[in-house]
């Protein structure tokens, strides 16, 4: 009975709809990410709203550099692709390569945490551009910090699923769980891309 | 308030029982104390505004108080009463008007409980370090950037925390509606409760964000040195005015819509009638939520944004008028030729209808943006909001509290002394708000502590404090009606109005399991369709056997206690940044302990329910 969603094996096609549990997490995350929408888009209005408003400190053109924001974005978007492929060896009850890409996938996100971590390290000590320096700093640091801890946030969460269920295998319990990770994964990655057109592209030549 | 808190403490395992709850129905009590406390806690800021301003130029509070009680009066009614108390009929009744045993997320309902809690306390701890949030409810930039002391942070934290529940209340009450659903009960046959609330929960969801980036901006302004709302780095003012009525409007129609719904119960169940114009109604709730996302600059006429912003503006808010008059009439239409009986839940839907109406129609008045540069910042917008929050939402909540305290305690309030809090209520209300209206057009500002003598305004002053105490007279019957009621402990059916709803064929209260089985709708009114054609009883779907059921925890409990714990080091930082580490350590381990602990719930077995009889009402 209730035992019966952690046995492992045997699972149906799409084991992460396969319980109520399971399709009501499934329904109400993607409500969440409705949720998280408006909150990245009260983000980026803020933004667009003072993203020339440098008081006299430096603005986006003197210290975007696109080359390592190119960088960042590949390996955001290849995470997605990689997490795109565990789920599919979810689907397919192959737990093993689940778990493989899932590991590529946070080898990835560290990647792109790590770098904008220098980026902004080189931001503050290399041209004197801090939270507190001007509105334009205030929003661009708050909004890309915001990505940034989500970013953060979304591979603690791999990592302790993956550590959690690495003995056990994949069952109709944690099934939901390593999908909404993914789903939250593309939301991330979504966010991106709106960031890198937004305060990147448009920083350097809107 | 304080005996609830001793009643509980004498009582470890009660004590234990609510804190690791994850039952709807007990959800709702915690709800409906919490949001009464509150509710209590305004009032009484409500009667020290009214006291101060009972003669001009008095000096019964400070300025500097009278700041600190009008901001926490709004700010406590909204946040702290209005919506607890929805949240408390909603987790109530909706579950069972739908035919379900239980919420999507029972962890999350409760989750979503504690964060109000604990945003709640947060908030009001204020008094007691140094002066509450003094910036108004709405706490515009840039005087609530440089108000001095603590008390915004304790509005931006704190409604912070309690907002992160209402997000989460929201999206429960959404996947419950959708995926919960009992065989037969189709989005056409919902109760209108239901179809209200589910709509709240679409609102909460896309408008609860923008205040908490708001609320962000604000703390790290405030804390942290940003530059958002400081012209001279930059900053733009403006720029929060735009995420709180983002947020601030749809908050509006979250705390109407509801109520709505709670008369769209009453009214056909007291006229004896289905309800006249149900898919008009569906229509008209959507309607109105979809209009209450794009009209938030109604309330920044007077900023500036041009002729052209205000008239879209304006035309979009007297749109809404015309679902809000598509109700008003569906409402009328279901009393004409009904058997009705004069039951409270229905005098005061009676109540509701002409007071509600006077304040939809000032409401168009100020929606004219060129009359607004009259109205704005005066006792007038105070009477108008007073009038569709008080006449509409406050009336609403009493109407469904009465009308279901049967259902979520088993007992009958007085009816007498319903009828006496209702008048003394209603009385003591129009007393209060309607004289406000014409303070207002003399020109009388809101907010402000006191006014000056012989300028007319003296004795409309005086007669709406006393109005203000036969309000708060009718409160209190009610209360000494709940006390009396318990004490007495007389148990009623499981149907004691005669109603047509799901909620209506179970036991009061309802088993913990809600329904034995699962029951069969076979359209809107389901136990009235069984009343008139079938047998009393609603038939079930499935035959009886095991039902599973969430196990109870105490996590969500530690969740929000560790963001209550962290707002502190945020705020108060230097050597209470240990706060904020301990208080997110627990936060973020709770949250891990839950998702890596297996959680699966438990069964109630076949045999053990045979037991408890055939779980009709009868």
């Amino acid at each position: 009975m209730a035992e019966d969603v952690l046995k492992s094996g045997d699972l149906p096609e799409n084991p992460e709809r396969a319980t109520l549990e399971g399709r009501n997490k499934f329904m109400g995350f993607w409500f969440f990410l409705g949720g998280e929408t408006v909150l990245f888009a009260s983000l980026f209005g803020t933004f667009l709203a003072l993203r020339n408003s440098n008081a006299g400190g430096p603005a986006a053109e003197d210290i975007f550099g696109l080359g390592l924001v190119f960088i960042m974005t590949v390996l955001l978007l290849t995470s997605s692709l990689t997490s795109v492929y565990a789920m599919y060896h979810m689907k397919n009850n192959d737990f093993k390569k689940m778990q493989l890409w899932l590991g590529i996938t946070v080898v990835l996100g560290l990647g792109f945490l790590g770098m904008e971590i220098y980026e902004f390290y080189h931001y503050v000590h290399g041209y004197e551009f801090g939270f507190t320096t001007s509105a334009f700093s205030s929003a661009f640091y708050t909004l890309v910090g915001f990505h940034g801890a989500h970013v953060a946030f979304g591979l603690s969460w791999f990592v302790a699923l993956m550590i959690r269920n690495a003995k056990r295998g994949l069952n109709l319990y944690n099934a939901p769980k390593f999908y909404i990770g993914s789903l939250y994964w593309h939301f991330i990655d979504v966010v991106w891309v709106f960031i890198f057109t937004v305060v990147y592209l448009l920083g350097k030549v809107g | 308030m304080s005996t609830t808190a001793n009643q509980k403490a004498g009582i470890g395992s009660v004590l234990w029982d609510y804190l690791t709850t994850v039952d709807h129905k007990k959800i709702a009590i915690l709800y409906l104390i919490g949001g009464m406390f509150f509710f209590l806690v305004g009032g009484l800021q409500a009667m020290l505004i009214r006291i101060q301003l009972i003669v001009p130029e008095n000096e019964f509070l400070s300025a500097q108080f009278y700041n600190e009680v009008l901001t926490m009066h709004g700010t406590t009614m909204i946040f702290l009463a209005a919506m607890p108390l929805l949240f408390a009929l909603m987790n109530a009744v909706l579950p069972l008007q739908i035919g379900a045993r239980d919420v999507a997320f029972p962890f999350v309902n409760a989750l979503g409980f504690w964060l109000f809690f604990f945003g709640g306390i947060f908030l009001n701890i204020s008094w007691f370090t140094g002066g509450a949030p003094d910036a108004g409810w709405t706490a515009y930039a840039p005087l609530s950037v440089f108000s001095e002391g603590h008390g915004v942070d304790y509005y931006s934290i704190g409604l912070q925390i309690a907002g992160f529940g209402t997000l989460m209340a929201g999206i429960n009450f959404l996947v419950t509606v959708i995926n919960m659903r009992a065989p037969g009960m189709t989005y056409m046959r919902m109760p209108l409760f239901t179809w209200t609330s589910f709509i709240a929960s679409v609102l909460i969801l896309f408008a609860f964000p923008a205040l908490t980036v708001g609320l962000f901006l604000l703390t790290f302004d405030r804390l942290f040195g940003a530059n958002f709302f400081n012209p001279d780095m930059g900053g733009n003012a403006i720029i929060w005015e735009h995420l709180f009525w983002i947020f601030g409007h749809p908050e509006v129609y979250i705390l109407i819509l509801p109520a709505f719904g709670v008369f769209s119960e009453v009214i056909p169940a007291f006229a004896k009638k289905r309800l006249f114009g149900y898919s008009s109604m569906v229509f008209a709730t959507i309607l109105i939520a979809f209009l209450g996302f794009m009209v938030w600059a109604h309330h920044m006429f007077t900023v500036g944004l041009g002729p052209i912003a205000n008239s879209i503006f304006a035309v979009a808010t007297m749109a809404i008028a015309v679902p809000t008059g598509i109700k008003i009439f569906n409402w009328l239409f279901t009393l004409w030729g009904g058997q009705i009986r004069m039951t409270s839940p229905m005098v005061f839907a009676l109540g509701f209808i002409p007071t509600f109406t006077i304040g939809g129609m000032t409401g168009v008045m100020l929606a004219s943006a060129a009359a607004d540069f009259q109205y704005h910042d005066s006792y007038f917008v105070v009477a108008h909001f007073h009038y569709v929050i008080v006449g509409g939402v406050v009336l609403g909540i009493f109407a469904g509290l009465i009308y279901w305290w049967p259902k979520m305690f088993g007992t009958l309030l007085n009816e007498k002394l319903n009828h006496w809090f209702f008048w003394l209520f209603f009385i003591g209300f129009h007393l209060t708000f309607f004289l406000q209206h014409f303070l207002g057009l003399m020109g009388m500002p809101r907010r402000y502590w006191t006014y000056l003598e012989g300028q007319n305004l003296d004795l409309f002053n005086l007669i709406s404090t006393i109005g203000a105490f036969f309000m708060a007279v009718g409160t209190l019957v009610f209360l000494y009606n709940v006390v009396k009621t318990q004490m007495k402990g007389e148990k009623v059916s499981g149907d004691p109005w005669d109603a047509r709803t799901l909620e209506w064929s179970i036991p009061s209260p309802p088993p913990f399991y809600n329904f034995k089985q699962e029951p069969l709708v076979r359209g809107l009114d389901p136990l009235w369709i069984e009343k008139m054609q079938g047998n009393g009883k609603i038939q079930p779907a499935e035959p009886l056997g095991d039902i599973h059921m969430p196990n109870r925890s105490l996590t969500p409990f530690m969740i929000s206690l560790g963001l209550f714990i962290a707002g502190f080091g945020i705020m108060y930082q230097g050597g209470m940044w240990v706060l904020a580490g301990i208080g997110f350590a627990t936060t973020l381990g709770s949250m891990l302990y839950r998702s890596l602990k297996d959680d699966i719930g438990y069964h109630v077995h076949k045999e053990e329910l045979e037991e408890e009889g055939d779980g009709s009402n009868g």
